[in-house]
């Protein structure tokens, strides 16, 4: 029985020591840090951030930027070095794992028009030719040429332009642009 | 005494069939639930994998977009297939090296049914939208703190198993088991908790967690397997007790802090990320020593990987976890990380681990387990030797090709003379290939899962073949 509780207690403890070292110290190292800036997150943004999370871009986007030196990101242009501040405390965080796209910790900055955005995000191979990411076709509709006569449909190229119809970005559409464009170093989500 | 429990075991053969006669129905309908998963997450690893060279496929459908069916085929396969299949696994494990029935069994069934449940409503759920959207915990609070809740139940009855043993000695098996057993629930929890609330912090919790899911719940059950099968088909001792105490206690040790080496370069304070390598390095020596126990134990006998399908699935994941380790600690350093780090070189490493080594390893448990609790054989030995092929060529057309691409990919995002879309470009044929794989590894699961059936549901005549291959069954 002796045996038993030492086994139990073994496993316990060396679990506990690890989950301390590595959930509960980086808490209390970089909060406070965070804790200390005001962010100014718009409506937009924040569904923004819901949406990107809910499509997962985050398998193929990451938002880090590697400090200069380490891999090419610097000299990519990708921005500098990616500090805890830079997330505007929004959670789930987007980090992410993976570079089958490019990073976009600085997009907002390397890419400001919004119709490009929009373009790319409901046919990305219109403005991107070769791209492998998917379309999202269902953060626009598509409606008659005569509808809506106050809103201007998407400058799609000929070849994905469909006859009598113009595609027009939903709220969705925007928030999700509005969160990408506001990933911007250059501004910093930091007032006061 | 080294291999004591084994004379004890053997020695009282009838008291065996009471052991499999009581973990019949907890234990096969764990392992069915499993395999139900890993043909589901079978067809949305196939999906995920088209989509990354062909981006218009099902492309207008949002509810089979590539970022929600990737991360479905994730949990799908972790908590579904491999949870439930590796619990089952764990089970009747212990109740073999303790000989003691599995307590608690209509609850086991129970919280099995419920699991499914709750699998199946986290499924729905992904592909709605409503993601947790942190990888390897997609699932929503809620219903991740349902699976944990089941786990704890099956872990609990684990414990009663350890406390009204029949056996004075524990075996090294059982020591992995009951540690994996305490470690999920505890990892579920506290990843379950509301206070990582920033994002960097949150990533850390995430790493943390992601890596020990493997580190310290599937890697434990599988060397726990291997620490079992191995000496029992050989029918030998495992070679030293000191090295299995030397074994577990290191990756107890180690494993359980090498989760920040997945945030190497990330805003994350630089001292966490070095712990981490650190205890990745420091893993070389586990492993090592795991291996080289493994390795004196078939020597001289390996000859009979021809002849038990068991030891062949087993020995090649056993085999497969010392090269997948090995190259997580080198992947772990600075100087190659900063190469591999976001390119497919990961997840090919990620599914040598789950795969080569965690899959393999249930499968060739399954292989020993489900005749005994079915008194029942095996439909074909030549299916089960397709099946090993299948799986064993897919994995390595799988990983092979695309940690080539990884590594050129990873060069070629670290030249900034070459333009980030020809990054991607370059491993569009190695994506390719590995949808190649993926079918390979679709069909051997089909023919597990034909397999499964047929054994469970006793169909048709009781075949003769017993579950061993040599020339001279095949001609009686």
């Amino acid at each position: 029985m002796v045996k038993n509780w030492i086994l139990l207690f073994g496993i316990i403890a060396v679990f506990s020591a690890a989950m301390v070292g590595l959930t509960i110290l980086p808490k209390l190292v970089v909060d406070p840090r965070v804790d200390q800036v005001e962010f100014s997150n718009t409506f937009e943004i924040v569904q923004g951030h819901a949406i990107y999370v809910r499509e997962g871009c985050i398998y193929c986007h990451s938002m880090q930027v590697r400090p200069e030196g380490f891999g090419a990101d610097f000299e990519r242009g990708w921005g500098r070095a990616s500090e805890a501040e830079d997330y505007r405390n929004l959670t789930p965080h987007l980090l992410g794992t993976m570079r089958t796209g490019p990073d976009l910790s600085n997009i907002g900055s390397r890419q400001p028009s919004v119709d490009w955005h929009l373009i790319h995000l409901y046919q990305p191979r219109a403005v991107s030719e070769g791209s492998i990411m998917p379309p999202y076709p269902w953060l626009f509709e598509v409606v008659s040429e005569t509808a809506r006569p106050n809103r201007e449909g998407l400058s799609l190229p000929e070849e994905y332009r469909i006859p009598g119809k113009k595609v027009l970005p939903t709220d969705e559409a925007r928030y999700l642009v509005a969160f990408l464009l506001s990933l911007n170093q250059e501004i910093p989500g930091v007032e006061n | 005494m080294i291999g004591g429990h084994q004379s004890e075991i053997d020695s009282t053969f009838q008291s065996i069939r009471f052991l499999d006669e009581k973990a019949r129905y907890p234990v096969l309908f764990l392992v069915v639930s499993g395999v139900f998963w890993l043909l589901f997450g079978s067809l949305l690893a196939l999906m995920a994998s088209v989509k990354m060279h062909a981006p218009e496929f099902l492309g207008q459908l949002s509810f089979l977009t590539f970022g929600r069916v990737r991360p479905l085929h994730l949990n799908t396969m972790v908590y579904g297939w491999a949870s439930m299949t590796g619990a089952g696994v764990a089970l009747w494990l212990l109740s073999r090296t303790l000989r003691v029935a599995i307590p608690m069994r209509p609850y086991i069934i129970g919280v099995t049914a419920l699991w499914n449940i709750a699998l199946l409503v986290g499924s729905v759920q992904i592909l709605a939208g409503f993601t947790r959207g942190i990888e390897w915990l997609e699932f929503p609070v809620s219903t991740m703190i349902v699976i944990v809740w089941c786990i704890l139940v099956i872990g609990i009855a684990a414990m009663f198993m350890l406390f009204y043993r029949n056996v004075k000695t524990l075996y090294v098996s059982v020591w992995y088991i009951i540690a994996a057993f305490l470690w999920l629930p505890l990892l579920g929890g506290v990843s379950s908790m509301p206070i990582f609330d920033t994002p960097t912090v949150q990533a850390g919790m995430n790493w943390w967690f992601a890596h020990n899911a493997l580190g310290l719940w599937f890697t434990p059950i599988g060397l726990a397997a291997a620490y079992y099968f191995i000496p029992k088909v050989i029918g030998r001792p495992i070679y030293s007790y000191g090295l299995s105490l030397l074994g577990f206690w290191g990756l107890a040790l180690f494993y359980n802090w090498n989760g920040f080496h997945h945030l190497i370069g990330s805003p994350l304070p630089t001292w966490f990320v070095t712990i981490s390598i650190a205890a990745s390095v420091m893993m070389i020596i586990p492993v090592v020593v795991v291996a080289v126990n493994h390795h004196m134990t078939v020597v001289g006998s390996f000859s009979a990987v021809k002849h038990s399908p068991t030891l062949r699935f087993v020995v090649f994941a056993a085999m497969s976890y010392t090269f997948v380790s090995l190259q997580g600690s080198i992947q772990a350093l600075r100087t190659t990380n900063e190469i591999i780090h976001f390119t497919h070189f990961v997840v090919a490493h990620a599914h040598i681990g789950m795969y080569a080594f965690v899959t393999m390893m249930l499968f060739g448990s399954c292989y020993y387990i489900l005749p005994r609790l079915t008194n029942w054989e095996w439909q074909s030995h030549k299916l089960i030797k397709a099946h090993f092929w299948l799986s064993a060529i897919g994995i390595i057309l799988y990983t092979v090709p695309l940690q080539v691409g990884g590594v050129l990919q990873g060069l070629a995002m670290n030249n900034p003379d070459i333009p980030f879309m020809d990054t991607m470009n370059l491993t569009i044929p190695y994506l390719i290939a590995r949808s190649v794989a993926g079918v390979l590894l679709t069909v051997g699961h089909l023919i597990f899962a034909y397999l499964v059936i047929r054994i469970v549901a006793k169909v048709g005549l009781k075949p003769e073949i017993p579950g061993v291959w040599s020339k001279k069954i095949k001609e009686a």
